[in-house]
């Protein structure tokens, strides 16, 4: 009885690791994270996951306030903002995440302030996203 | 007038009775009217009347003769016939008034003459006198009334006696004085008729009056065109002048009067404005025109100029009228607003231009980043599975899941090389594709590639080589994509051939010392930056395989072959330094004797994913992509690519190419990179001469079972190919087998050395294995590594020859193995202190969280540890204050980036002090040991950017290499094998 759930889990985790992957959420980078995953670190991706987004939140917080007003925007600032969230994202291999933040990136370079904002909504969404499917993945037994 | 007016009035007083008071008001005030509205009359005619009649001495013969003039002037005259008319009604009432009264006068007369007579008569006979002069008072009475009737009464009145002859005499001359002064009254008033006559004759005249008004109008439109800029004339039939007004005076008036424009000056537009007149007088029709005169007179002035008829009362056209005014100005600034209106347009022009071309650039960027991403998106999976499937080859597996997992990996490996031909290709089309520009000798490409298809071929073929004497030792180009060239055709070659030769032949087409093959050569010196880079790191890829054997013996002297980038890079530096002085033609024809292409199928040949025909790609397979890639390879170096063929007795594929000849060097051209490749390509027994080159492979069976992967066959192969690799060591190797040495790694080395001489490669390999076995025996774990190692870098390294352009993959991947294992050992609880002796010593620069720990994680894997700082400058500090072999470096950090630290960290390494932005502040913290500081750390930069650019930037900044990220275990790896030194 037992056994078969711990199977069933396997399967629904791998299910939905696979839809995942399917629809680009995540790529191999979040394969790699979990090879890092071994007995001396039995927790390190959910730590690492975590880690992410607790960092994103902030960032994305930051990001929020840094676009609230058209005309004091600060580009260069969200460049910054972007780059880290950016390497976070395609480490962890939030595809689809780091995506939207390339094109927040071309819409800041561009100091195109309603692209930017376009670009930030999907980003929160995308973001929520990833986090609803990932808290999923880990909850799933 | 006025004064007519008041010697008219004085005619009132006197003749007040005679003048009905209602006429004589109404004519006063028609009269005074006229006169005093005189003055807006003459507005009157100022705007009604055309601004160019202003000819006064010529109006009168004018106005004679055309309608306009005689409209006027009839206008003019009715106006002064109407006053006229008033004044004569008036004199004319006046007239009759006086003459009844004088026939009044006259019939009183005649009856006091009567009555007189009756008097006399009556006293006569018997008469009433009373009654006529009750009559006579009865006229009187009927006359109209008058002021002074008193007057008349008065005089009546007598003093004498009535009936008396004396009263009747007194009576007659008081009335002989009355009508006398009747006579006089009379008198005057004719008098003051005539004299009124008169006055109104001289000074109504009509000619005087009007050339009054005239003389006004005149003045006022003088006033109007003092200053104006303007021209107006009129000119009879023959356009010559008949009046001129001229604001600007250069000519007398005689001079014009009665001559035509070309005779009065000449230049550009004279005749134009002669033609509009002409056309106008013909047409008779007004027009307007701008005219643009260019004469000695007046210089460059543009007019516009009107042209109206004038037409004779007959209606034929008699002249024209003519007004031009002065517009230069306004041609002027019309023109320049037309010149800048065109300029504005040409910079709109060039602005939509550029966003264009910015478009057109940013969709290249685009394309490019597109491309990037595309290989790193197909491959990285690809080589996630492969490389997986290969870690699952390592598990515990029988005969056949092994079988089967073989099978897995070359199809993986297969699907591999077909996605790097697709992205060649669009690389190649995409212009992104960018050529190396290295020293390579030909010989050895042909001899390596014939090789690695001997290797392994499996069919009865024999591969032949041959390589003209004429062509240089060494020439200069991409020698990846000319091997590229020739693998592809060969394979191809060896792919529709079932029995024969497959061959290839390199000879010298032409020679010459000029630049031929520009865009080649530019393209060489574009790429100098990148592609010195480039070389260096493949030169190490493909040495890998040797570095690694020759490790074992450090102490030795081998390590100079590759080992110092510096080194490395300061010599493709050199050969990049050095001036083009010759360019070779090479011709080089791949021939076989295999089925042959049809002709009709030539010229689809290089056409992309085309085979010759659809049952050939079934029966061969293959995706028809290589030879569009080859074609386009050459042609991107410049040369071209051809095909000769006949069916069932084979093809020859020929190919031109413009290659460089370095200037001969000194020594003997034998540089280190040469060298290198050289490693890698594997003299046989046949040909051991430099300079010869034919090179025959002659089938044999043992290439059949290859892949099988038979023990025995694995191992015969591996020996040969041992002894290959380091063939370039033979030579210095002179001495016999040595004794047993005190290190382990000098054991290895030396045994190795020993198996390198020896001929029987049976013998060789018991040796080395049995020497393995014992070291593995006696010694410590670091012996068993390097043992281990070298056991891998000979697999390795055979197959790499086997596998042809994957050596450099499987080495990595075999070397990963021997990674893991050792990785195994490690958290296996071996003890630290010894592990730690061998640590290398790692930094990771990295201010993301994330990132930080993927790559610990990841470091941790592979058995390392690093140290962490968070930006440029602590790793500065970091390095300051001890000494590391790897520093793995983030490009985008806060505070310092790491280009920034890197080119410090660089420039201490070269000069031994700190620049003083980032000089070490607490002096204790100087490292004492600054000779092992001053060694030069390996920088690794990871960098977000995985385009070719980004790249050189880290290189530039004196970086060694650098993994895109996300950092992959594989880039990961493969980047700790190439630079850790242990």
């Amino acid at each position: 009885m037992l056994g078969l759930g711990a199977r069933r889990w396997e399967d629904d985790m791998t299910r939905l690791l696979g839809f995942l992957y399917h629809q680009e959420v995540l790529d191999e980078q979040f394969m790699q994270l979990q090879q890092l995953q071994d007995a001396s670190s039995p927790n390190f991706v959910m730590e690492v996951i975590s880690i992410y987004f607790r960092e994103s939140e902030k960032l994305l917080k930051n990001l929020r306030a840094l676009l609230a007003d058209r005309e004091c925007a600060d580009y260069s600032k969200i460049g910054v903002h972007l780059n880290h969230l950016m390497g976070s994202s395609s480490s962890i291999g939030a595809r689809r995440v780091r995506a939207v933040c390339a094109a927040l990136r071309a819409a800041s370079e561009h100091c195109n302030w309603a692209g930017c904002l376009r670009s930030l909504a999907l980003l929160e969404h995308e973001y929520c996203y990833l986090k609803n499917k990932l808290h999923e993945l880990f909850q799933v037994p | 007038m006025g004064n007519e007016a008041i010697e008219e009035e004085e005619d009132m007083d006197i003749l007040s009775s005679m003048w009905p008071d209602d006429l004589m008001n109404a004519a006063e005030k028609q009269f005074n009217i006229e006169s005093n509205t005189g003055r807006d009359m003459l507005e009157d005619v100022n705007i009604v009347e055309d601004p160019s009649v202003a000819d006064f001495k010529r109006l009168v013969e004018l106005t004679s003769y055309s309608e306009k003039g005689s409209s006027q002037l009839a206008y003019l005259v009715k106006s002064w016939e109407y006053k006229q008319a008033n004044a004569a009604r008036l004199l004319n009432e006046e007239l009759s008034i006086l003459s009844k009264q004088r026939q009044e006068a006259e019939i009183k007369k005649l009856e006091i003459i009567e009555a007189h007579r009756f008097e006399q008569e009556k006293y006569v006979g018997n008469k009433r006198p009373i009654s006529i002069l009750d009559e006579v008072y009865d006229i009187w009475g009927a006359a109209p009334k008058r002021k002074n009737e008193a007057s008349y009464n008065n005089n009546i009145t007598i003093d004498a006696e009535y009936d008396s002859i004396n009263y009747w005499k007194q009576r007659a001359i008081l009335l002989e004085k009355l009508l006398e002064e009747s006579i006089q009254r009379e008198q005057a008033l004719l008098q003051k008729l005539q004299d009124n006559v008169n006055n109104l004759e001289k000074q109504s005249s009509p000619v005087d009056e009007l050339s009054q008004i005239l003389k006004r109008a005149d003045n006022y439109l003088h006033f109007i065109l003092q200053t104006a800029p303007v021209v107006m004339g009129h000119q009879d039939k023959e356009l010559r002048y008949r009046f001129i007004y001229n604001h600007f005076p250069k000519l007398a008036e005689e001079d014009i009067i009665g001559k035509t424009d070309a005779e009065i000056f000449t230049g550009l537009g004279v005749k134009e404005s002669q033609d509009l007149k002409r056309e106008v007088l013909e047409r008779g029709l007004p027009s307007k025109r701008e005219i643009t005169f260019e004469t000695e007179l007046f210089g460059k002035k543009t007019f516009l100029i009107y042209v109206e008829p004038v037409f004779s009362k007959a209606g034929e056209t008699i002249g024209v009228n003519y007004m031009g005014m002065d517009v230069t100005d306004q041609v002027i600034k019309r023109e320049k607003m037309a010149k800048l209106r065109e300029e504005i347009a040409v910079q709109k022009a060039k602005e939509t231009e550029l966003n264009k071309s910015i478009h057109i650039t940013e969709e290249t960027m685009r394309a490019k980043q597109m491309l990037a991403t595309m290989s790193h998106e197909i491959r990285s999976p690809l080589t996630g599975v492969v490389s997986m499937a290969e870690i699952l080859g390592n598990t515990k597996l029988d005969a056949e899941q092994r079988q089967l997992l073989d099978v897995m990996i070359s199809s993986g490996d297969l699907v591999l090389q077909l996605i790097n031909d697709i992205l060649d290709l669009s690389k190649v089309e995409s212009g992104v594709m960018k050529l190396e520009a290295a020293k390579f000798r030909p010989r050895e490409v042909v001899k390596h590639v014939l090789q690695t298809a001997a290797a392994s071929l499996r069919k009865q073929l024999t591969l032949e080589g041959h390589v003209a004497d004429d062509v240089p030792i060494e020439v200069i180009g991409d020698v990846l994509r000319i091997r590229q060239i020739l693998t592809n055709l060969i394979s191809n070659a060896v792919k529709f051939t079932h029995e024969g030769t497959v061959g290839v032949n390199l000879h010298l087409l032409s020679e010459q010392y000029t630049e031929g093959s520009k865009g080649y050569l530019e393209a060489l010196a574009a790429e100098n930056a990148s592609s010195r880079l480039t070389i260096a790191n493949s030169l190490r890829n493909q040495s890998y395989s040797d570095q690694e054997m020759l490790t074992c013996s450090e102490a030795k002297e081998t390590i100079q072959n590759c080992d110092d980038p510096a080194e490395l890079s300061s010599l493709s530096f050199e050969e990049n330094e050095q001036p083009y002085e010759k360019i070779v033609l090479l011709h080089c024809d791949v021939y076989d004797t295999g089925i042959g292409i049809p002709e009709k199928a030539l010229p689809s040949l290089f056409r992309k994913y085309m085979q010759a025909s659809a049952d050939h790609a079934r029966k061969y397979g293959g995706t028809g992509l290589g030879l569009a890639i080859c074609k386009q390879l050459v042609e991107l170096m410049g040369g071209h690519l051809t095909v000769t063929s006949q069916v069932n007795r084979g093809s020859t594929f020929t190919f031109l190419l413009p290659c460089k000849v370095p200037p001969k060097q000194n020594s003997c051209g034998d540089s280190d990179g040469d060298a290198l490749i050289s490693d890698c390509e594997v003299p046989d027994d046949t040909s051991s001469d430099e300079l010869s080159g034919s090179f025959i492979f002659k089938p044999h069976s043992l290439s059949s079972g290859f892949s099988l992967c038979g023990s025995v066959i694995h191992k015969s192969n591996l020996c040969s190919n041992g002894s290959l690799c380091t063939s370039i060591e033979n030579s210095r190797i002179t001495e016999g087998p040595r004794s047993y040495s005190y290190s382990p790694a000098e054991a290895v080395s030396s045994n190795f050395d020993t198996s390198q001489v020896s001929r029987d490669k049976n013998d060789d390999l018991n040796e080395v294995e049995s020497f393995i076995r014992g070291a593995d025996e006696c010694h410590t774990n670091s012996g068993s590594n390097i043992s281990q190692r070298l056991t891998d870098s000979i697999c390795s390294s055979t197959e790499g020859n086997s596998c042809g352009s994957g050596e450099c993959e499987v080495s990595c991947r075999e070397l990963k193995q021997e990674k893991e294992q050792r990785a195994k050992f490690t958290s296996n609880g071996r003890p630290d202190s010894s592990e730690t002796n061998l640590q290398p010593k790692i930094l990771l620069v990295e201010d993301n969280k994330i990132n930080i720990m993927v790559a610990q994680s990841m470091l941790k894997q592979f058995g390392y540890k690093a140290e962490v700082v968070n930006n440029g400058l602590e790793a500065i500090r970091a390095v300051q204050s001890s000494h590391y072999d790897l520093i793995l470096m983030d490009v985008c950090m806060p505070v310092m980036d790491g280009l920034q630290a890197t080119k410090h960290i660089r420039a201490y390494e070269e000069n031994g002090c700190w620049d003083a932005s980032v000089a070490c502040l607490d002096p204790l913290k100087i490292p004492l040991d600054t000779e092992k500081c001053r060694k030069r750390t390996n920088i690794i930069a990871m960098t977000a950017n995985a385009l070719e650019e980004s790249a050189a930037e880290c290189l530039a900044h004196g970086m060694d290499s650098f993994v895109s990220k996300p950092v992959t275990f594989q880039k990961l790896k493969e980047c700790l094998q190439q630079y850790l030194p242990c």
